[in-house]
């Protein structure tokens, strides 16, 4: 008798475990998509975790897991909470017991403050089930609560292998990075067919949410991969940057040699206003292979990376002046503005390198809210009270001085290369500004040059950076090619930093 | 396949004619703007069958600048 209730359990256990009908598994293959339990053999260390709610409606027969597995188990030796979604099961769709599972599985991340992954590939909403999961106090809804009250208390990573439609839209949403696989991930609010319904609008799939475009336009993706098993190892490598959870600080390694032995010095050019490339003088700070890049393809005007320097694990936040000249704009600031508060929520220390004309001027700009967009990034900076470190490169100038950790912000210390200028803005611009009336009145062209390059030499030496490191306003002044060393130095003698924060409930952030 | 202002400015430079071939990331224009030189890339190759803008021309972010076949 145990032995034949041994046995059926084990049939059953099989037939969950298969998933959905064959045809849909057919399907996979040609889609290039993995099957739900592929994924996670690749994601788990020795492709071993534990199970939960495996039989969630098993009697009903047809829905193997209800759609969604649920595990814990290890990943690079850490503990970590999965949802993945299983495609061959009604579209990955949630019924009610879907939704349970996935609220039970981040309450479990939540009780052991480990971060969680979602594996998304899922069609939404089981309209048929819709009273049962959509509503309730433990409906879907409660998927999102639970995922921003987990915000900046765990790592929470999504890799979007599918669709992730309507309402399950928010799943990535409130991620801390997105990773996407280029033709295969999407994610939309109402699908082509519902627009051409709805609004009349007729569209493909890839331009109203494909990966590319949330890649590189939305901002919704941070990280666009070619195949699910990169999307996996992306995801591996992200995590070796975070700590467990927020009341932990990141794991150090040993220190490696530098990415790039380039000086540093020779990659920045005399002309103040030709562009070179920021990636270049990264390479010269950061240690070998410690690179990951967050919305690269996104705002590239504006770098974000986790980084490591002689082993400590560093957010590094760049202007790229090849970029746009290097220019704040919305998407910009926007970028730059969750990548901070990412880094502070996990005890990241920030390094920002300025070389920024400013925050873009004119009538579109404004009217896309710079000043709002702008004024998110300045919050974020400010309140992050993580070790930062700012290093005027070039040039710093307008609000860009502020949106880059100037000196009022209270970094831990404000360096200048001997090539830094900072300003309310350019020679050039300023004394356009406040002599226009006067450039105007001269006559003779040789004589409105020679005042305009006499008062440029006057500006200029006004804001000379000695001059600026006299009067304290920066703290120090730095060799290009030293400032490796004194970065080592400096974060590491930052480390016990600890910032009493104000009391109050949060700030009013500007959104 | 035309190229596009990435942002607001004025051209600076124009360094093709109508007729050139044009590589992909070839720079074809400088633009400048907030006190900057902006290189603009062609994000296709291509011939050159016409130019939009002149030296001294404001262009809007997104404004079209060359006409490449």
């Amino acid at each position: 008798m145990q032995e034949e209730l041994s046995v059926q359990l084990k049939r059953n256990v099989e037939k969950i475990r298969k998933g959905g009908n064959p045809k849909y598994h057919e399907q996979l293959k040609v889609q290039n998509k993995l099957f739900v339990r592929e994924r996670l053999q690749l994601l788990f260390d020795n492709g071993s975790y534990q199970e939960d709610g495996a039989f969630a409606n098993f009697q009903e027969g047809e829905l193997p897991a209800d759609g969604v597995v649920t595990a814990i188990g290890k990943m690079n030796g850490r503990t970590i909470c999965v949802m993945a979604n299983d495609s061959t099961v009604k579209a990955g769709s949630w019924g009610a017991r879907t939704v349970e599972k996935i609220v039970r599985i981040q309450e479990t991340a939540m009780n052991l403050r480990v971060p969680i992954i979602y594996l998304v590939d899922s069609a939404g909403a089981r309209i048929t089930d819709q009273l049962e999961m959509f509503p309730n106090r433990r409906g879907a809804g409660r998927i999102f609560h639970n995922q921003v009250k987990m915000s900046g208390m765990v790592p929470q990573i999504c890799l979007l292998f599918g669709p992730s439609a309507a309402g399950g839209a928010y799943i990535p949403a409130f991620c801390d990075i997105v990773i996407m696989v280029d033709k295969n991930a999407s994610m939309y609010l109402g699908s082509p067919r519902m627009a051409e319904k709805v609004i009349g609008e007729r569209v493909s799939l890839e331009e109203m949410g494909g990966a590319r475009m949330h890649c590189e336009v939305s901002g919704c993706g941070d990280y666009l991969v070619a195949s699910e098993q990169e999307a996996i190892s992306v995801a591996k490598r992200y995590l070796h940057y975070f700590p467990q959870n927020y009341a932990e600080k990141p794991e150090k390694k040993d220190g490696a040699k530098q990415a790039s032995l380039e000086p540093l010095e020779k990659l920045i050019p005399k002309n103040p206003n030709a562009p070179f490339n920021m990636y270049d003088c990264i390479n010269t700070l950061i240690d070998e292979d410690s690179f990951f890049e967050m919305k690269k393809l996104f705002a590239p005007e504006l770098i974000t990376a986790f980084s490591r320097i002689d082993g400590n694990v560093v957010g590094i936040v760049a202007n790229q002046p090849r970029v746009k000249g290097g220019v704040l704009f919305v998407d910009s600031a926007d970028k730059a503005a969750k990548f901070i508060q990412l880094c502070d929520a996990f005890h990241i220390p920030l390094l920002f390198l300025a070389d920024v004309p400013g925050f873009m001027i004119g009538s579109k700009v404004e009217r896309d809210g710079i000043i709002r967009h702008g004024a998110k990034m300045i919050a974020a900076m400010s309140s992050a009270t993580v070790p930062k470190i700012s290093v005027i490169v070039r040039k710093a100038f307008g609000a860009g001085l502020y949106a880059m950790a100037g000196p009022a912000f209270e970094p831990d210390i404000c360096l200048a290369l001997p090539t830094a200028q900072i300003a309310v803005m350019g020679p050039e611009a300023a004394v356009n500004a406040v002599y226009a009336k006067k450039i105007e009145e001269i006559i003779d062209p040789k004589d409105k040059y020679a005042f305009i390059q006499k008062k440029q030499n006057e500006y200029k030496e006004h804001i000379d950076i000695y001059k600026l490191a006299s009067e304290l306003i920066v703290d120090e002044i730095v060799a290009a090619n030293d400032l490796r060393n004194v970065l080592i130095n400096r974060f590491q003698l930052y480390e016990t930093k600890e910032v009493l924060v104000q009391k109050k409930k949060h700030p009013v952030y500007p959104v | 396949m035309e190229v596009l202002s990435s942002m607001a400015g004025t051209v600076f430079q124009l360094l093709v004619s109508k007729g050139d071939t044009v590589e992909k990331g070839q720079i074809v224009i400088i633009l400048e703007s907030m006190k900057m030189e902006i290189p603009i890339e062609s994000e296709h190759s291509g011939i050159v069958q016409e130019i939009y803008v002149t030296e001294g021309d404001f262009v809007n972010e997104a404004e079209r600048l060359l006409k490449l076949v």
